[in-house]
């Protein structure tokens, strides 16, 4: 029993399985606290709240791997949110249901995708830091958005653009299963593909990657444009849900949600390591705590503190790891 | 110790190159507004410019200090916030009491970044991300999400609007002897060189036997109190305690002290290019706000958040390419 104990606590990395033992707290902690915890219908709300956030923070997760940051991905958001019913409420996409539909989700990516292109070139090629760099589209970038929509909200009624986010399959939320699908893919492409092994070298030691062979550039600009590409999809599901776009509120602080997601899941900011269902835990923690908080009507203020104590947390055991 | 000096000085001058451009872009852009408006340069459009800059001045020049040390403090907007709120609250027992109460406040906030920075050893990036949160939180729970209205019949209001020596504003006033202050620390003191140092080489510097840690809570306490100083000023221009405010203003005074030349790297930059870098963003405005005035051209207040972005985008192109030229010739 004591040797079962040893071999644990030896196993037991705070780094690695402390995001799993909050996970658990937390989860205890509703159970016994908070009325109606223990219903299908707060697993939906936390399931489709959640989503966003974890897939904008598995991107943040492969550009922070490099040893780099995004910044520019709430703006990112708001500009594919608020492209998407610009075009299907279009003359165009009337006439043509189909093809609107499609273009409403595929343009607003690709514009999202060029908006990674855009941090990844600056970061890699020019040599800019990428606090600076995507400090550019986190300015501008939703300027940009409300310029398109006037500033005004756009609200509507489109049942098949709204599956993005209220639609069910299997009885639980399409975008948790979507959730489910990026995070296996990403998690293929970072243990298992060449671009993985090099990104993570980047990350570990740029010059070594560099000197034996790795195009650094390439590697870093494919890390900002898939960032850049989730972003744009997590717009979407977030007008989705909502059926309507403000330009000024979508995506607003979800960098800072990511990039705690990220390190909580345990992603060093040192680069070097990208643990991809890591920022999916990492979410539903964030989202879990804004969730207790709100459940037992204690005010949002408190819940920005929760968060920050959380972060402040999650990195202090991480160095202390290292040390 | 000879070989010391003599890189740094090149260092320096290099540093100097960098900044020329602020300062160019500065005097170019005034005089195309004194051409082309006929108000630009009255006293009106001149004070009521400093005097809404003044805040972001500030917090600027505080930023600039800890980026010379390769740190970032993303805190100080929220800092603002929460300051403008306590200072709001103090207003009844006057600018006396106000002033030092705010800005003791925020010196408390960056005391809570050198902490986590020095003693935790969490990076700069993210505990000042999570004090951002902390402040903001904070002044939203001490002010009920509510704007707090300033004491109008205590001295607290002549900050703003009483003019000092009947010529500027008491916040410009205030604002210049902060920035000169500054000035004489960095440059002429041994607690500046320090902080320089500590950017250029962070284990050099510790190998030389400078006190890099006193030098860091410095940044920081420093940059909390600037936060702390704009968060009164906040308050005097808009007449109360606004725990709203200050959003994204942590990446303006970035983008002031970029636009200064400043490397994030830390290391090199000066107060000076950071004012002439603050002041060339707030006059982007002024003159768009002038352009839109004339009729000329009409953009939205959202443009102005592109055409800034725009901005940035350019300084930046502008330094990598003489980043990249300079360090051609000294190779």
């Amino acid at each position: 029993m004591t040797e079962a104990i040893a071999t644990l606590r030896g196993r037991f990395d705070p780094s690695r399985h402390g995001a799993l033992l909050a996970l658990v707290v937390i989860v205890l902690f509703n159970l016994a606290v908070t009325p109606n915890f223990f219903q299908a219908q707060t697993l939906f709300v936390n399931i489709s709240q959640v989503a966003t956030i974890a897939i904008v923070a598995m991107g943040m997760t492969l550009v922070i791997a490099t040893g780099g940051i995004d910044l520019s991905v709430g703006a990112i958001m708001a500009l594919s949110g608020a492209l998407a019913p610009l075009i299907f409420l279009s003359d165009f996409a009337t006439a043509n249901p189909g093809l609107g539909l499609a273009a409403a989700i595929v343009v607003p990516i690709l514009v999202a995708l060029c908006c990674g292109v855009f941090n990844g070139v600056l970061v890699s090629v020019l040599g800019v830091q990428p606090i600076v760099a995507t400090l550019i589209f986190f300015i501008s970038g939703r300027g940009l958005a409300q310029v398109l929509t006037n500033g005004n909200l756009q609200t509507f009624t489109h049942p098949s653009f709204s599956y993005l986010g209220t639609g069910k399959v299997l009885g639980l939320p399409f975008q948790g299963w979507l959730v489910l699908l990026i995070a296996v893919v990403l998690f293929w492409v970072v243990t298992r593909s060449v671009f993985g092994r090099q990104l993570l070298a980047v990350g570990g030691n740029e010059r070594a990657a560099r000197l034996s062979g790795i195009p650094v550039h390439r590697v870093k600009i494919g890390a900002y444009v898939i960032c850049g590409g989730l972003s744009g999809l997590a717009g979407l599901i977030v007008v989705a849900i909502n059926s309507a776009s403000d330009a000024a509120r979508i995506g607003n602080l979800m960098e800072l949600d990511a990039i705690a997601a990220a390190v909580v899941g345990g992603t060093l900011l040192q680069g070097g390591r990208a643990p991809i269902f890591g920022a999916v835990l990492g979410a539903v923690i964030i989202q879990l705590v804004k969730y207790t908080l709100l459940a037992n009507g204690i005010a949002d203020e408190v819940a920005l503190i929760a968060k920050a104590g959380i972060i402040i947390a999650a990195v202090y055991l991480q160095q202390a790891r290292k040390e | 110790m000879l070989d010391n000096t003599a890189f740094d000085l090149r260092r320096y001058l290099r540093g100097g190159g960098h900044s020329f451009g602020v300062w160019v872009a500065l005097v170019a852009m005034i005089l195309f507004g004194l051409m082309r408006y006929e108000n630009f340069g009255g006293a009106y459009n001149i004070s009521s410019f400093l005097n809404y800059n003044a805040m972001f001045i500030v917090i600027s020049v505080g930023m600039c200090f800890v980026i010379l040390t390769g740190g970032i403090d993303l805190s100080v907007g929220s800092v603002a916030a929460f300051t403008s709120v306590v200072a709001a609250y103090l207003s009844p027992y006057g600018i006396q009491v106000a002033l030092p109460g705010a800005v003791l406040a925020g010196l408390a906030i960056g005391g809570v970044n050198a902490l986590f920075v020095v003693v935790l050893r969490i990076p700069p990036f993210i505990a000042t991300l999570a004090t951002m949160l902390g402040a903001k939180g904070g002044a939203l729970v001490i002010s009920g999400a509510q704007t707090i209205s300033i004491d109008w019949g205590s001295n607290f209001t002549k900050l703003g609007m009483e003019k000092a020596f009947d010529l500027l504003p008491w916040t410009i006033v205030i604002t210049a002897v902060v920035v000169v202050a500054l000035w004489i620390v960095l440059e002429r003191t041994s607690l500046g060189r320090t902080v320089l140092a500590v950017g250029g080489g962070e284990d050099a510097s510790t190998m030389m036997g400078l006190d890099v840690n006193r030098a860091k809570v410095f940044v920081y306490m420093l940059s909390g109190a600037c936060g702390g100083l704009a968060g009164v000023f906040l308050a005097s221009g808009f007449g109360a305690g606004q725990p709203l405010e200050g959003v994204g203003w942590e990446l303006s005074a970035i983008a002031s002290v970029v636009v200064g030349g400043t490397l994030l790297t830390g290391g090199m930059g000066s107060v000076g290019a950071t004012v002439a870098g603050a002041l060339l963003l707030g006059l982007v405005f002024n003159i768009l706000n002038f352009e839109n005035g004339r009729g000329v051209i009409s953009l939205s207040a959202y443009w102005q958040m592109v055409i800034r972005g725009g901005f940035l985008f350019a300084v930046i192109l502008l330094q990598s390419h003489l980043a990249s030229r300079s360090k051609g010739a000294t190779q």
